[in-house]
């Protein structure tokens, strides 16, 4: 069941510390951005550093340095867990703040990895983590061990306090002798099953700064002597700025200067700027309107004509034509060309934007000395470089302080977007630290977009009404190197479908396109799950199937989905005898290591109107570190990819996106939102994934496949918005 | 010009055109940066605070429309965190990145205000215009439930 109603734990205090810093279990003064420690990485406290990750203070507590970044996944706490876990320390007695990316990044990645993105914070990143606390634990024993002459495995470590016999010390007491040690053999990390804290439900540590208003994002970082920019790109992107006239603008109150960014020619990877013209201002929103107001001459370039039209109609082309083979089998182009009954159908989906609730925006302050940034990046160490890159300074100088992100969803956050490197030109220019805030409509006009995709997909089913061959063609417009990121291809979530069919033919192909494309929760699978699991659906009605069942038989053999699927049948009831107008689908993608099924119940009035009652969703991610939050990010997946597939969609026009804030580019409300139950299938094997995304994709087909099962419609395409869902 | 508001009890003098957003008045020049900025056109609710214990969108706000009456920020709900909205909230764990909460929680508190056991529907009236993009919505519903339990006891 979806557990909301969690025992309270411990409340603990938290506020964010100088320098970047977050601590928790400490009192400190607000942020002040202005008191930057020399060496930020510098424990607040007068802990001793056991290791990178860690310090033993003198009042019992236990500071954490959080590598990662914190956009709601609840990372802060699932890193201190796993420290803790390790450690073997009261969870009330540990206090986190974000590491220092310029310590990472001068001693040689220190924290093996800063960045935070792919759902791998746990997936990934748990061996080390974990080490990084076993290790701590072990050299606390032998320093008592060698204080009390006694061999290492006669210590017992327990909840931060060191056994032997009739000797006993805090830790704290050993710490400054630990932190010399070199233990012979690095610890092994415990097993799932040897916890005494992962896999409990545990309050996210961050979460009482954010019901008061002292959660701190990188939009609120305030700086003695800041101006404000407001930005406009080129609205159809790579264009040019043929001129603009500071004249008419510069009386107006507190404007102080109008500056152009120039695009690097042939630079149009992710982080590169684009042609844009800012307005600089003692005020943002004085800077803002002046802008708005500012007389700017584009040059569109050669696509101001692209519609997302055109778009579509060159989609439908190129999936007719040979792509680069994912998955060779002539067999199988043979048998869907000469089969008896074939099942054929082309999927269309549109780009999508990130929309962090927290526009894009950066705040630098170029000094002589040192350079320091605060930006809502997912990887604190590219905007350490970017800045570095753009003013030609040496990494070392450029401090990143970690900031709560308003959002991630794959966006980078804007460490790997242009803004930071705007807002480092612009203070390098103005001398005076510059916060650049990006308005709604800049940020879905600029931001990395999640590519456009069209498929064609056809199967030939056999004798008892299972397919027997498969051959799919999937196409998508990317910019740069966008389709090339993490696993995201074109045909990612139709390769890797899980289903046994004999004969399986996949092809691919990336067009480019000058809308600007990154990354985007779950990349790949948000796309082609529903692309994949709704003609999955078809195929089984096609064999006379019921849907469910199809799946759990086309599965045989594969444990884990086995596991997902059945335990799916149990908790949703799913059924296909509904009256006409309800109807309930299931789905079940993989990514990022984690197998996810939804089911999902809907009701369609006569007059087509769309509710989405319940969603059913089962994980699993192997093994789950804080099931609280695990929920709660599945819940989020499944409300934010519904949204794209229901009420989504940007639209291209004349080369710009046409969608301009919140009334053209909606976002599913509370009113929509269906009722959602979370449940794990741990198969608590090698499996090691995330959740931060999977959830997500598996939920547009199921419901697409319950609208059919109401109302006789197939949608092949979304937003469903834009279907006539109507029934008599 | 100078516009003179009360803001959480606190008087403040403030110089800025009178037609400026309470928004960028509260954000920038007062600093209470709790009040989130998210599409300045009164689609996302991210900017809710209350003037005379009505929610309302400080985006679309004019600074000079708050003179003379209470402002109140999500800094102001409460001293320590004690209102039963947020202490609600802390318990349930409504909270993703946060982003959206300040707002979220404006608006709930003053829904309780007045209807101290609102039905769903009610909920999804009072709270559909503020957008989550984290899609915390579950649990903002039985966030509101449980504060409205705790405000009854
Ligand atoms: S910022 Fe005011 S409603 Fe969105
Ligand atoms: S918690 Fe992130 S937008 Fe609501």
């Amino acid at each position: 069941m979806t557990n909301v109603n969690l025992s309270r734990r411990a409340f603990i205090q938290t506020s964010v510390a100088a320098g970047g810093g977050l601590l928790l279990g400490f009192h400190m003064p607000s942020a002040s951005a202005a008191k930057i420690e020399p060496t930020p990485w510098n424990t607040p406290t007068s802990g001793v550093e056991v290791n990178a990750w860690l310090t033993v203070d003198p009042n019992g507590g236990f500071t954490i340095r959080i590598p990662h970044t914190e956009m709601g996944q609840g990372g802060i706490t699932s890193v201190a867990m796993m420290i803790a876990e390790e450690l073997d320390v009261p969870w009330n007695k540990i206090q986190t703040v974000f590491a220092d990316p310029n310590r990472h990044l001068r001693n040689n990645k220190e924290y093996k990895v800063m960045s935070t993105h792919g759902s791998q914070l746990v997936r990934l990143q748990h061996p080390h983590l974990m080490q990084a606390g076993a290790s701590a634990r072990e050299r606390l024993k032998e320093a008592a061990a060698q204080a009390w002459g006694v061999p290492r495995d006669q210590v017992v470590a327990k909840q931060g306090v060191l056994t032997s016999g009739a000797k006993s010390a805090p830790y704290a007491e050993f710490a400054t002798a630990a932190a010399k040690i070199k233990l012979d053999k690095e610890p092994e990390i415990k097993k799932d099953g040897e916890w005494w804290l992962l896999g409990t439900p545990t309050q996210r540590l961050d979460i009482p700064h954010k019901v008061n208003g002292s959660a701190e994002y990188a939009i609120d970082t305030r700086v003695p002597g800041m101006v404000y920019a407001a930005v406009k790109a080129c609205p159809v992107p790579w264009g040019a700025v043929k001129s603009f006239n500071f004249e008419a603008i510069k009386g107006r109150p507190g404007v102080i200067a109008a500056i152009e960014l120039k695009a690097v020619p042939g630079k149009e990877d992710q982080p590169d700027m684009q042609n844009a013209v800012a307005v600089v201002a003692d005020s943002w929103y004085r800077a803002k309107t002046a802008l708005d107001l500012l007389p700017i001459e584009w040059d569109f370039g050669p696509n101001a004509n692209v519609s997302s039209a055109d778009m579509l109609a060159i989609g439908r082309k190129v999936v007719e034509e040979k792509g680069i083979v994912s998955k060779d089998s002539p067999q199988a182009i043979e048998l869907v060309a000469n089969g008896k009954k074939v099942v054929s159908a082309q999927y269309e989906r549109p780009f999508e934007t990130h929309a962090r609730m927290e526009p894009i925006n950066a705040t630098v302050h170029v000094q002589d000395d040192r350079v320091d940034v605060w930006s809502p990046t997912q990887d604190q160490s590219s905007a350490v470089l970017l800045v570095a890159d753009q003013l030609k300074r040496d990494p070392k100088d450029v401090y990143a302080h970690t900031m709560f992100l308003g959002g991630g969803f794959g966006g980078n956050g804007a460490g790997g977007t242009a803004v930071t490197r705007q807002a480092a030109e612009i203070s390098r220019q103005v001398k005076r630290p510059v916060k650049v805030l990006w308005s709604r409509e800049e940020d879905i006009a600029q931001d990395k977009q999640r590519m456009m995709s069209v498929a064609k997909l056809s199967a030939s089913i056999g004798a008892n009404g299972l397919p027997e061959a498969i051959v799919t063609r999937a196409m998508w417009f990317s910019k740069g190197k966008a389709n090339q990121i993490g696993p995201a291809t074109a045909d990612y979530g139709i390769t890797t479908m899980p289903y046994i069919i004999p004969n399986r033919h996949h092809e691919r192909q990336n067009v480019e396109t000058h809308i600007p494309s990154s990354t985007h929760r779950a990349p790949g699978a948000n796309q082609t799950g529903f692309i994949t699991e709704c003609f999955i659906d078809e195929l089984a009605l096609a064999g006379g199937w019921n849907p469910l069942d199809w799946r759990i038989e086309m599965t045989k053999g594969l444990a884990d989905h086995q596991l997902v699927l059945n335990m799916l049948k149990d908790k949703a009831g799913y059924r296909t005898d509904l009256r006409r107008g309800e109807g309930m689908g299931v789905a079940i993608v993989e990514c990022h290591e984690t197998i996810a099924a939804a089911c999902a119940t809907v009701s369609v009035s006569r007059r087509g109107q769309l509710t989405v009652e319940k969603i059913v969703v089962v994980a699993d991610p192997g093994h789950v570190i804080n099931p609280h939050a695990g929920r709660e990010q599945m819940e989020g997946s499944v409300i934010y990819e519904l949204g794209h597939a229901w009420m989504g969609g940007l639209d291209i026009q004349k080369g710009r996106v046409a969608n301009t804030n919140f009334d053209s580019y909606n976002l599913m409300r509370i009113d929509q939102a269906p009722e959602i139950e979370t449940h794990f299938a741990l198969s608590k094997g090698k499996r090691w994934g995330g959740l931060g995304e999977p959830a997500g994709p598996p939920v547009p087909p199921a419901v697409a496949n319950a609208i059919f099962a109401a109302t006789g419609k197939r949608i092949r395409s979304t937003p469903f918005r834009l279907h006539d869902l109507s029934w008599s | 010009m100078a516009v003179t508001l009360t803001i959480n009890g606190t008087s403040h003098n403030v110089d800025v055109e009178p037609e400026t957003p309470l928004l960028w008045v509260i954000r920038d020049n007062i600093g209470l940066t709790g009040t989130k900025y998210g599409c300045g056109i009164s689609r996302c609710g991210a900017c809710t605070i209350h003037i005379d214990g009505k929610p309302v969108k400080a985006c679309q706000t004019a600074a000079s429309a708050a003179v003379g009456k209470q402002v109140t920020t999500i800094e102001g709900l409460s001293k320590d965190s004690t209102h039963p909205v947020q202490v609600a909230w802390v318990e349930v764990g409504v909270p993703q990145c946060g982003y959206c909460q300040s707002g979220q929680i404006m608006s709930a508190a003053a829904l309780l205000a007045t209807r101290k056991k609102p039905s769903d529907r009610e909920i999804d009236a009072a709270m559909a215009d503020n957008i989550c993009r984290c899609g915390t919505y579950p649990r903002i519903k039985a966030g509101i439930r449980r504060a409205s339990e705790i405000a009854g006891s």
